[in-house]
């Protein structure tokens, strides 16, 4: 049984074709797009917040997505336990929503970036990781202005201490440094979860680089990790 | 000029004057009306008439260019873009615009809205655009007024671009005193369709509804079209509310709502909005049509109160399309622009006739033949008056041997001098503010790679895509330069893996009314048909942009030129510069009867190295050219060819030592052999066009050499890739380099963060 993926699509929305088609043409799952007028997700296994500038960001990223009509709908997902996974504007949704802790400020160089980054995985007893290697490094993009990400240190703390940060941005060798860090985030922290493991957040694009002719193929295991997670529950 | 007074002015010949029309074209509108127009109508001729819309003074020209080929589906004029034929049912909408004048003046909301204006070029045909050029020229880099510009010119195309969702994927930047104060912003986009699913631009159908689609009308940019038709001047900055202000967010959700419409059927036609607003589409249309229309305009949506008719008639905001739908199909268009929350009003009906009637409130404020007013049509046409330019007898009697030659122990000082050189120094800084990824196609973005390749989803193939032009040759020898510009794109294009196909071009020069100049802009049309016909890529549209001229000088004569090849396997043919792995042999293709020579006019190195930019444009023989690029597209269709490179600003050495800093951690190991005579800096940083530096593993060589008997091509073998991560080149059995990688990433690479990253006192 394939897998039902529910792609959100606010205004201004622009990977939601890229997400459609990894899910859709690259793993063969069902995809389909919903959107944000809805006010029912429907029958959906994970649903995924992709990436673009919704309503334009010209306020704060992701700040009116979230009184979006589907976005109720979504609250009540994760909190029924479904997966919900924010890519970029994703994540920025899922932290104006409250489903994540902290938020997303302008890059520290005040510039939009895109580029190659390597992201250590920190956690893989994750639905979203659990077919990565603990420690894995990945390949991926990154493309934004504002994702640099910042909570109270007693939030940062607890993140560390429940094991909710699941990405850091490191080198291609690993290591967690400030030279690898693209956009001054807090503890080089490039994607979390929320306390109960369902909802994960992360900044760089999982599905721009998860077929060999894009230049990597890292991000793949996520989408994996995910297929694992229903043969298991299956 | 006042304009929002409730009485309109009364319209005397100063007024006209000043709307830009000389006396004898006033004459001509009152002439052929019968009478003295409105002032809304003086408004619609000044604006339809100026240079930016009726091309009044290059159509001539322009009309001489090839522009007919077998995969060319619509033809340049004849649709907002041209159509190409790529097989699989498919065709590409692809255009380049120019969005100078704005940009000089506001760099962040020119650049903008250049960017979102080309990308409804391509959108209003059906076509979803897949990814977005660039070519940029400023001033020098060190100026702080340059990097100001540059600064805003790269957020603009960025904010705009990332948000829009379209990727910029290649383009060029250029840095040269000739642009100070004229900076050029040429935005490029290009679109797929299928065929029989495009939207055409045309008013059919006597009784179809008109309707104006996409954001509210402003006051905002009203007389852009006609501000683009003059000289930059002091009184330029009192010109600013010209600019437009682009909204990305919205032209997200007309691109959407748009192509909705055109797959849903509801289209008759549908012409988007840019220089001249309303006027433009609306009498466009008609014409094309072969009918009237009948507009009401005070039910057009304003942002703004107390808008007069010749306010909205002239507004140039953004994001608006004017659409021509059936009457059964109004409902259906109504829902699909409710429901991306997009205005979508009824402002009038199409009429039997050429006359366009605009109505405010049931009362006639203009009625013109649109006949008049287009392209092809009334609008004037011009030759002007030509002459050689004085500057070419001093350039062309320019000789080498007031030139030092450098010797084999400056030969690195001089590289590392050319690579930190800004037009020849890594344009990372500009590219990383740009989203290259976002729609998942870029298979070779910007950098490593002479073009870009976007993968066409639901088909094997890519598109290679490039924008060029060195417009100092065109400065020296604007025929040859303008050909060589047409030549290295399709070369670009060509080491990336493709076939090319067509060209779209934007010219960009001074003051027409200048016979010097005018001499260099006809030169140039000549070199670029000479260049399109051997190499078989028609030209399918573009945009002319005349007055890049201030007080202190014009700009270098710079037809920008952008090619479209098709790369028929994406995943097996994209090619970059990036070395391969240890062992390769590296070899010259280059035409049969080539031979290394002192190539040195109009080069980087004498502009860098000796602040001169003079002799004539390098050499180019464009059948040798067309060989050259045949043989390497069939190297590496053959799978021979595992990177290629082509040499051009900086010559050979600029060009191995870019596949090195692009590389990871691979080296060569050269030779060159070649006549004593010959001066070492003409062999090392000549610009003599059709070479290509290609790698072929060793054991393929021979077949690879087999493969091309019968084109007239040679490969030289100038040594091997290493795992040295050096550069290591000796001429004539002497060492004249030997240089680390970091030695040469580093001077290469930090050349625009120091200039635009430095804190600012």
């Amino acid at each position: 049984m394939a897998l039902r993926f529910g792609i959100l699509v606010f205004p201004g929305s622009n990977c939601d074709h890229d997400t459609e088609h990894v899910v859709a043409n690259v793993f063969s799952q069902e995809a389909r797009l919903i959107w944000h007028k809805e006010e029912a997700l429907g029958d959906v296994d994970v649903v995924i917040v992709p990436g673009g500038f919704s309503y334009g960001d010209y306020l704060r990223s992701g700040a009116i997505a979230q009184f979006s009509p589907i976005m109720q709908d979504v609250v009540r997902f994760a909190n029924d336990g479904g997966l919900v996974m924010g890519i970029c504007n994703g994540f920025q949704i899922l932290c104006e929503s409250g489903l994540l802790p902290g938020t997303l400020l302008r890059n520290d160089s005040l510039r939009f970036a895109c580029r190659w980054t390597h992201i250590r995985t920190e956690q893989t007893s994750t639905p979203f990781t659990s077919a990565a290697t603990p420690g894995q490094v990945l390949r991926i993009p990154i493309a934004h202005g504002e994702g640099q990400y910042m909570a109270d240190e007693d939030t940062l703390d607890a993140l560390e201490a429940n094991n909710q940060v699941v990405f850091r941005y490191c080198t291609a060798d690993g290591e967690v440094t400030p030279a690898a860090n693209p956009n001054g985030s807090a503890r080089n922290i490039a994607g979390i979860r929320n306390a109960a493991g369902n909802v994960l957040g992360m900044m760089p694009h999982p599905e721009r680089c998860a077929e060999a002719a894009l230049g990597s193929e890292d991000g793949a295991v996520i989408f994996e990790s995910l297929l694992k997670g229903t043969e298991v529950a299956a | 000029m006042s304009t929002s007074t409730l009485e309109p002015p009364p319209v005397t010949r100063a007024l006209a004057e000043d709307h830009g029309l000389t006396p004898q074209e006033f004459n001509w509108i009152c002439e052929r009306l019968g009478r003295k127009p409105s002032f809304v109508e003086l408004g619609i001729y000044s604006v339809m008439w100026s240079e930016h819309c009726s091309y009044k003074n290059s159509i001539r020209y322009v009309k001489q260019l090839p522009n007919t080929g077998d995969a060319l589906l619509v033809g340049a004029g004849e649709e907002n873009a041209g159509l190409v034929d790529i097989g699989d049912g498919l065709a590409v909408a692809f255009k380049i615009e120019s969005h100078n004048h704005p940009s000089a003046i506001e760099p962040y909301e020119g650049a903008a809205t250049g960017v979102g204006g080309i990308h409804r070029d391509i959108f209003t045909m059906g076509a979803r655009p897949i990814c977005a050029l660039n070519a940029l020229r400023f001033g020098r880099l060190e100026e702080p007024r340059v990097q100001f510009l540059l600064d805003g010119v790269v957020r603009g195309i960025g904010d705009y671009g990332n948000s829009f969702g379209v990727p910029t994927v290649a383009g060029e930047v250029f840095f040269d005193e000739a642009y100070e104060g004229n900076p050029l912003v040429n935005a490029m986009s290009v679109g797929v369709v299928e065929h029989g699913k495009t939207a055409s631009a045309i008013a059919t159908g006597v009784g179809n509804l008109v309707y104006i689609v996409g954001s509210d009308t402003g006051r905002d940019g009203i007389h852009g079209a006609t501000f683009a038709s003059e000289e930059i001047s002091e009184e330029s900055e009192a010109k600013r509310p010209s600019v437009q202000v682009g909204d990305p967010f919205t032209e997200k959700l007309l691109l959407e709502a748009t192509l909705e419409a055109i797959e849903a059927g509801v289209v008759v036609g549908v012409q988007d909005m840019g220089a001249a607003g309303i006027t433009c589409s609306s009498t466009e249309m008609s014409e094309k049509g072969g009918h009237g229309m009948v507009l009401h305009i005070e039910r057009v949506p304003t942002r703004e109160s107390g808008m007069t008719p010749y306010e909205i008639m002239l507004s140039e905001s953004q994001e608006r399309m004017l659409i021509i739908c059936k009457r059964e199909d109004e409902a259906a268009l109504k829902a699909i622009f409710d429901k991306w929350d997009l205005n979508a009003a009824h402002i009038g009906e199409v009429t039997e006739g050429e006359r366009v009637k605009v109505y405010w409130h049931d009362e006639l404020v203009a009625d013109v033949p649109a006949e008049h007013l287009c392209l092809g049509g009334g609008a004037p046409v011009y030759d002007r008056e030509t002459e050689r330019p004085a500057y070419l007898d001093a350039t062309q009697a320019f000789t080498l041997a007031d030139v030092p030659d450098i010797t084999p122990a400056s030969a690195e000082a001089t590289l590392l001098q050319l690579l930190a050189a800004p037009n020849i120094a890594s344009k990372a800084w500009v590219f990383e503010q740009y989203d290259t990824m976002v729609r998942t196609n870029t298979l070779v973005g910007p950098g490593p790679s002479d073009a870009a390749v976007v993968r066409v989803k639901g088909t094997n193939k890519g598109l290679a895509v490039k924008t060029d032009c060195n417009p100092r040759y065109v400065y020296l020898n604007p025929r040859r330069g303008a050909q060589i510009a047409v030549a290295e794109s399709a070369r670009n294009v060509v080491c990336a893996g493709g076939q090319p196909l067509a060209i779209t071009n934007c010219l960009n020069f001074g003051n027409p009314y200048k016979p010097e100049m005018y001499w260099t802009f006809v030169e140039a049309i000549a070199g670029i048909s000479d260049a399109c016909r051997v190499l078989n890529t028609p030209v399918t549209g573009g945009n002319v942009s005349f007055y890049n001229e201030n007080p202190e000088g014009a700009v270098f004569p710079t037809p920008t030129i952008g090619m479209l090849g098709l790369v028929e396997d994406a995943e097996a043919h994209a090619t970059q510069a990036k070395l391969p792995s240890a062992g390769e042999m590296v070899v010259l293709v280059s035409p049969a009867t080539w031979q290394h020579r002192n190539d040195l006019g109009g080069s980087e190195y004498l502009a860098t190295i000796h602040e001169q930019t003079t002799g004539d444009a390098p050499h180019l023989d464009l059948a040798e050219e067309h060989a050259v690029q045949q043989a390497v597209l069939q190297l590496i269709r053959d799978g021979f060819a595992t990177s290629a490179h082509d040499v051009s600003d900086g010559g050979v050495a600029v060009c191995l030592a870019e596949q090195v800093i692009f590389s990871e951690g691979q080296g060569l190991d050269l030779a060159i052999d070649a006549d004593a005579d010959l001066r070492l800096d003409g062999l090392l940083f000549g610009e003599a066009q059709s070479r290509i530096v290609c790698t072929i593993s060793a054991d393929t060589l021979e077949a690879a050499r087999e493969a091309l008997t019968g084109v007239s091509v040679q490969l030289t073998t100038l040594g091997r890739v290493t795992d040295t991560g050096r550069l290591q080149l000796q001429v004539n059995g002497t060492p004249v380099l030997d240089l680390s990688r970091d030695a040469i990433r580093l001077p290469y690479t930090r050349t625009l963060p120091q200039a635009m990253d430095a804190p600012r006192t």
